[in-house]
């Protein structure tokens, strides 16, 4: 299985999501062709409903915790449902890479 | 010093402080670059860490707060977030507000 399906496997079955978005933005970065390094996910679910942002982010944290001893970078974004709706489903972008602590790649 | 008594020191002792890749001035990472210019857009002082020029806080901040990346910005001595969370709070109007009072409070009792 691949990073990207071990990400969305292991965040379906926890938070049952109302929306779910993996992306592998790993071409964004200077790093192997091959490399699976930087992802971005958008998680919808109603599991984050009345928790603060850090504690919706420590549960995905938790949920991904040995993938993220192998990948780079996580961009985050947790909504309720409610929320979802009010932003029209649309997640900030990701910002580019500047090549910081480029080494860290395993 | 034991290097998660440094960094206690370092999150208590300022009210806001940030753990980043690079400095304000001149950021190494995307995401540590966006946390800082949404906390220098807030137009309260903070203080930062370059963990790259820092090995060992490199190493054992993320076991420090239980947060497994960087940046980590803590306000009042307590971890708010990661970049993520840090925009979010500076788009909800709510980062400004927190930092200005953690300013305030250490004012009062400096």
């Amino acid at each position: 299985m691949s990073m990207q399906e071990t990400i969305e496997t292991k965040l379906k079955e926890t938070f049952d999501p109302v929306h779910l978005e993996v992306e592998n933005e790993t071409h964004m970065h200077n790093v192997p062709p091959d490399a699976e390094s930087h992802y971005k996910i958008t998680l919808v679910s109603a599991a984050f409903d009345g928790l603060p942002l850090i504690k919706q982010h420590r549960l995905v944290n938790e949920t991904l915790k040995e993938e993220l001893q192998k990948i780079h970078a996580l961009a985050l974004h947790t909504y309720t449902p409610d929320q979802w709706f009010e932003r029209s489903g649309k997640a900030p972008e990701s910002p580019p890479c500047l090549d910081g602590g480029n080494a860290k790649i395993g | 010093m034991d290097v998660l008594d440094r960094i206690k020191e370092q999150v208590e002792s300022n009210p806001v402080i940030i753990y980043m890749k690079g400095t304000p001035q001149m950021p190494q990472c995307g995401f540590s670059s966006r946390a800082a210019e949404a906390m220098k857009k807030a137009g309260v002082e903070f203080a930062y860490v370059n963990v790259l020029a820092d090995p060992e806080i490199f190493e054992n901040l993320p076991r420090f707060a239980d947060w497994p990346t960087f940046p980590q910005v803590y306000i009042n001595g307590e971890l708010v977030g990661g970049c993520d969370i840090t925009l979010e709070l500076a788009e909800r109007g709510e980062l400004q507000k927190m930092m200005q009072e953690a300013a305030a409070k250490k004012e009062e009792t400096s």
